[in-house]
């Protein structure tokens, strides 16, 4: 299938996971292992996006300018800066430190 | 005029424009991902979930294959099943009502809504919210796009450094206990090792499976992770005594969020359906 394809399903999917919920019983939310799983899987989901974006080049581990923009981030998450700042320190951090001759 | 007097609407106005903004990274990122402009567009109108959106391109950045990135996508928007349930109890929309708020039910609307006491101040608070996010994420996202189609190659303006910071910016307002710290840590290590061993994409994919299984082995309160990116109250919920966020409540978003966002599903267990934003000194924690 192609990249058009692909996207018009997980379109399709998040649409239907957002409606499905106005139709499931409300009970189900007395269920404390469901709610745990759907938490568990955006913070596991989250961290393993982080990690891939920072270490990973391909199937290949690398360790490059992208780690300095992934601290860089951290502390200004730390000192509590809006995202886009954050974002914005992470793409200047990065650059910087390719400038400095990093990989 | 007299909209713009409800706190609500106010909270909401100033959430939409703090999360529209930052679809201007989204856009950006999308097309140094390689997905064009319409592609990009077609996610945030329709797919319209930022950490979905952002797993989607994340994955294809990364080389792999539309399969994993939709599968990464689809496992991310889960939550906002949950939130749909949320939002169905605590509105109780008409059922004509109830595709459009589906489409609008994203971490933000469900925070803003959650964080009133007032009915009617819930009811505003989600559709400002939702509408606002809307409008100002499709903006902003077509804005980005085209910026980064301007800028050219990635790696030269350090748009990959930028993915890093976005994707921990949306891990951070999730990590405050040591539960969900737990989770993220083994779930990134998970995925670095997996990362030689199988074809890209995949090792985001092995890190759900741990990740929920962590879930369903009930390490964490029930709530955690379930914050908005965007926190319509990070001073605690309206109204709400400021004791209220202090001590373990402040030490764990996922439990001062409680009071608001996840909360009310704990005032449901306790049969308590239309008084969902009454405070808990509890924090709702709820250990298995």
């Amino acid at each position: 299938m192609s990249l058009w394809g692909w996207i018009l399903l997980a379109c399709a999917i998040s649409i239907a996971t957002k409606f499905l919920g106005f139709l499931v019983p409300a009970t189900l939310l007395d269920n404390p292992r469901m709610l745990r799983v759907a938490g568990s899987l955006t913070i596991g989901l989250l961290a393993a996006l982080t990690a891939v974006n920072t270490f990973a080049s391909g199937q290949e581990l690398a360790v490059d300018a992208r780690v300095v923009a992934l601290l860089v981030a951290a502390v200004a998450l730390w000192l509590r800066a809006p995202f886009l700042v954050v974002v914005a320190l992470g793409a200047v951090a990065a650059g910087v430190a390719r400038l400095l001759g990093a990989a | 005029m007299q909209l713009l007097q409800s706190p609500a609407v106010r909270i909401a106005l100033s959430v939409a424009i703090a999360t529209g903004l930052y679809g201007l990274s989204f856009g950006a990122l999308s097309v140094a991902a390689g997905l064009d402009l319409l592609q990009t567009m077609a996610l945030s109108l329709l797919l319209f979930s930022g950490g979905s959106q952002f797993a989607f391109i994340g994955v294809v950045a990364g080389g792999g294959s539309g399969l994993s990135a939709m599968s990464a996508a689809a496992l991310l928007g889960i939550r906002n099943g949950v939130y749909g349930m949320q939002v169905n109890v605590l509105l109780r929309p008409p059922r004509w009502r109830k595709l459009p708020m589906a489409h609008l039910t994203i971490d933000e609307s469900v925070a803003t809504a959650t964080g009133q006491t007032d009915p009617q101040e819930q009811r505003r608070g989600f559709w400002a919210a939702g509408i606002g996010v809307f409008v100002l994420w499709n903006l902003f996202t077509l804005v980005g796009a085209l910026a980064g189609n301007a800028l050219g190659d990635p790696a030269t303006w350090g748009l990959d450094g930028a993915a890093v910071a976005a994707f921990l910016g949306l891990l951070w307002p999730r990590i405050r206990a040591r539960e969900p710290a737990a989770i993220a840590v083994v779930c990134a290590v998970v995925t670095l090792i997996a990362v030689p061993l199988v074809p890209p994409g995949v090792p985001i994919l092995i890190a759900a499976v741990v990740a929920a299984v962590l879930g369903l082995s009930g390490l964490g309160p029930a709530t955690e992770g379930l914050e908005p990116d965007v926190d319509p109250y990070p001073d605690g919920a309206a109204g709400e005594p400021d004791g209220a966020r202090s001590g373990v409540a402040r030490q764990s978003e996922g439990a001062g969020r409680s009071e608001g966002a996840g909360g009310f599903g704990v005032a449901l267990q306790s049969g308590v359906p239309r008084q969902p934003g009454v405070p808990r000194q509890s924090g709702g924690r709820e250990d298995a």
